[in-house]
């Protein structure tokens, strides 16, 4: 299944734009973030990255289907 | 009891924040406004670029307002945050708190700002003189 994964901050630059379509086997969070971290290295070099699911952060074992939104969230650093 | 919530591209109108949240019983109000400081670490900051995933911040300041309103007895909460460029001495954030009581307006603003800093989906760029950083990508 592909879906199209939302990208902000630093992890646009790191993709170099702000959606990229991904071709998931296993549809979880951690299935994403590997995949993600094989294909684009930088990821593993920022301080951290949580995965949301429908404007949720999602924890590792959470499932992601067709049509939910993901998006990476970088460190945040608003205020 | 009421929480207004919002990010937006033009300057934020703190007075507009203040008085939205005047209320006659109310005791206090507790302001935070936050403004681009001109230097991080030493180094001359020329401006800020916010970008924000809108629908999650929002709806994480909402959750942060509705624990606040758990945990203080409050009367109201307006958070306003900036996205784009804000030059030094433009104010990318202002929350305004108010209760009936001042503890509860302090620490409740406090609160708010501290939380918003580490769970809403907001990012900042520093842009200096040789370059640019997301502030706190990085360990």
């Amino acid at each position: 299944m592909t879906i199209e994964v939302l990208a902000f901050g630093i992890v646009k630059d790191i993709f170099g734009r702000s959606s990229m379509p991904v071709e998931l086997d296993e549809p979880s969070v951690a299935a994403l973030k590997k995949l993600l971290e094989q294909k684009y290295p930088r990821l593993k070099q920022i301080a951290s990255y949580m995965i949301a699911v429908n404007n949720e952060y999602a924890g590792a074992e959470q499932p992601i289907n067709m049509h939910d939104e993901v998006a990476i969230i970088p460190p945040v650093s608003g205020g | 009891m009421k929480a207004e919530i919002k990010i937006l591209d033009v300057a934020l109108d703190i007075s507009y924040c203040i008085e939205s949240v005047m209320s006659p019983e109310c005791g206090g109000i507790d302001v935070f406004i936050g403004t681009v400081r001109n230097k991080t670490k030493g180094k001359t900051v020329l401006r800020l670029e916010f970008e924000a995933y809108e629908k999650m911040a929002i709806s994480e300041m909402q959750k942060i307002a509705d624990h606040a309103f758990d945990r203080w007895p409050l009367h109201s909460v307006v958070v306003h945050h900036r996205t784009g460029v804000l030059n030094v001495g433009e104010v990318p954030v202002v929350i305004a708190v108010a209760a009936a009581h001042r503890d509860a307006a302090f620490e409740a603003c406090r609160y708010i700002i501290d939380t918003l800093k580490q769970t809403v989906p907001i990012w900042k760029k520093e842009i200096f003189e040789d370059g640019e950083v997301w502030v706190a990508a990085h360990p």
